[in-house]
């Protein structure tokens, strides 16, 4: 090969590679621009505080929605960010056993599952035995889904935390659960936070998993036994029915749902960033 | 000191429960599904992936279109994700100016962050439109080979296909990001030396980084493999073995996603639960076998890669 034709097609490589940047950007300029341009002119204060009008009328808004939303996660938070802490805790504190290894495995295994297949696990777990489908089953299924992020993510930030600290506690008499609480895990708490609101933002654009379990509900509820809207599955139930208004609604619902993801996306860009700044003070 | 040292086994097996529910809930949702599909397998056998006709009216179960599906769909996704996923990750980690990485890197993983929905949703309205007008437009001497047949719907294999890649990409472009990240760079500067072009010497990293990059592009194709909504939104869901890119089809997700509260009667339930239990055993399967090969790549590389875009918030898997 000619030394020209080398540098011919070392050009036609670089090049690819800057063309796939742009390829993997115009999507996601196209989504953002409809979900904006569409959900802003769907989208006004009804949405935010009236319920679903009865099939065939137009207007009326997501008011059940939000608050589903907002009670499923809370659910799922409270099931998971424990769970996770702890498993993570357990995960740093002794990174060397095998046990802990098996442990990660069963973090990286669970965040893989489709999210389909935990909803028909919590079918089973958390709706077949009550005869009901229930915002606690949703919150149950989403709690699943969350617990593998948020164990893996303490298990980072803990490990991040200088050996030092944790010597020096222990030095000091300290026993292993006092050292952890009291100086590994506060100072790897703002990284935390942000894991978790990280993980909700995930969580909250979950749809597969509520199909079957806290299912779906045209009245405003906060019962915890009963079945409760959430966004993600009207948005699917308005964009698959026939009607130009519930496909106005659907955009209105999914303008919500990309700011909320955007917002915490931003918000733990930031926390980070001022971590990282706070390190290299150190 | 006996004292604290007792204090230290409670703290190890207080937390030691916690890690434990970790792995029992994996071990749970195996044992559960299998034990709500046993009618279906007792009734079907092996036949239930090898039947293609579904009719849950007539009682008749089987799943080969839906397995069709999926493994089609991905592996589609897959094609066209894979050499953009690549080329990403070699643009930001070997090409672009630092000043670049951090704003690019943000807006992929952005295409990570963005929920399923909305991608079904952009998908229904904006994406499959434009996929018919494109369909309608191929001439007809195209349009006669099996892989193009049929009616130009929109709804069917080549929408999905189309949405799995957007959605697949971050995935496998940052942790093949990352993989490249683990390569020593007197790799890059011995093929420098030697007088490569740049071409050259970043084909001799990823050389190098094989088989961390072949996990990276199986971690994409398990997560394409289990894609739920927006795959449900744009394939059309019609249970039909067919190479048509045309032809609306359905995958495994997607049908449980459509029919399970419809299922009326146990059987119908079971049959649904079945295809989760074996949608579960492949994803476990592939997601097992691309974390192995991140991981000996981490092993013998300089450096831990982490996995999985952080907006998904996973920072890590090494």
């Amino acid at each position: 090969m000619t030394d020209t034709l080398r540098k011919l097609l070392s050009s036609a490589f670089v090049g690819f590679c800057a063309l796939s940047v742009l390829i993997a950007l115009v999507p996601l300029a196209f989504i953002l621009f409809f979900v904006v341009t569409q959900g802003i002119r769907a989208i006004n204060f009804d949405f935010f505080t009236h319920l679903p009008r009865p099939v065939g009328e137009t207007g009326g808004g997501m008011a059940n929605a939000i608050v589903g939303t907002l009670i499923v996660t809370g659910l799922a938070s409270l099931m998971a960010v424990p769970i996770g802490i702890v498993s993570g805790i357990y995960m740093s504190e002794y990174a060397g056993t095998r046990f802990a290894a098996a442990a990660r495995f069963a973090a990286d295994t669970l965040n893989g599952v489709p999210s389909i297949v935990v909803g028909v696990f919590a079918y089973g777990v958390a709706v077949l035995p009550f005869k009901q489908f229930s915002a606690m089953a949703g919150g149950f299924a989403l709690g699943v889904m969350m617990i593998p992020i948020i164990a893996r993510t303490t298990e980072e930030l803990l490990l991040l935390v200088p050996g030092s600290m944790r010597e020096g506690a222990l030095a000091l008499g300290a026993t292993r659960a006092r050292a952890v609480f009291t100086v590994v895990l506060p100072a790897a708490l703002p990284g935390i936070v942000t894991g978790v609101v990280l993980a909700l933002a995930r969580i909250a654009g979950e749809t597969a998993p509520l199909l079957f379990t806290s299912f779906n509900n045209r009245f405003f509820t906060t019962s915890l036994t009963q079945p409760i809207s959430t966004l993600t599955v009207q948005v699917f139930t308005y964009a698959t029915g026939p009607y130009e208004d519930w496909h106005r609604q659907a955009w209105a619902g999914a303008l919500v749902l990309v700011t909320i993801v955007l917002l915490c996306s931003l918000l733990a860009r930031f926390a980070t960033r001022r971590l990282e700044r706070m390190h290299a003070r150190s | 000191m006996a004292q604290a040292w007792r204090k230290d086994i409670g703290f190890r097996a207080g937390t030691g429960v916690f890690a434990l529910l970790l792995i029992g809930i994996v071990g749970a949702i195996g044992v559960e599904l299998t034990l709500q599909s046993m009618k279906s397998i007792n009734q079907f056998g092996l036949d239930f992936w090898r039947t293609e006709i579904w009719d849950p009216v007539a009682g008749e179960f089987g799943a080969l279109p839906f397995i069709w599906g999926t493994l089609y769909s991905s592996i589609l996704a897959l094609l066209l994700a894979t050499p953009i996923a690549l080329g990403i990750a070699v643009f930001i980690s070997e090409l672009c100016p630092a000043a670049l990485r951090q704003p690019l890197v943000f807006l992929t993983e952005l295409l990570a962050a963005i929920p399923s929905i909305v991608y079904g949703l952009w998908g229904i309205f904006v994406l499959v439109p434009a996929v018919r007008t494109l369909e309608a437009s191929l001439p007809g001497a195209v349009r006669s080979l099996p892989m193009f047949s049929g009616p130009p719907l929109g709804l069917g294999m080549l929408s999905a296909a189309l949405v799995l890649a957007i959605m697949v990409i971050p995935f496998s472009s940052s942790v093949a990001r990352e993989v490249l990240k683990s390569v020593p760079s007197a790799q890059r500067e011995a093929a420098y030396a030697l007088g490569a072009t740049r071409f050259e010497a970043i084909r001799a990293a990823l050389f190098y980084a094989r088989t961390g990059i072949i996990g990276a592009v199986m971690l994409g194709f398990g997560r394409a493999l289990g894609e739920t909504m927006a795959v449900t939104m744009v394939i059309g869901n019609n249970p039909q073995v067919s190479v048509s890119l045309f032809a609306p089809q359905y995958t495994m997700a997607a049908v449980i996603a459509n029919e399970f509260t419809e299922a009326a009667d146990e059987l119908y339930l079971a049959a649904l639960v079945e295809i989760g239990l074996v949608l579960f055993i492949i994803t476990l399967v592939v997601n097992t076998m691309s974390r192995l090969l991140i991981w000996s790549m981490a092993r013998s590389g300089a450096k831990a890669p982490a996995a999985e875009p952080a907006a998904a918030a996973v920072p890590g898997t090494a």
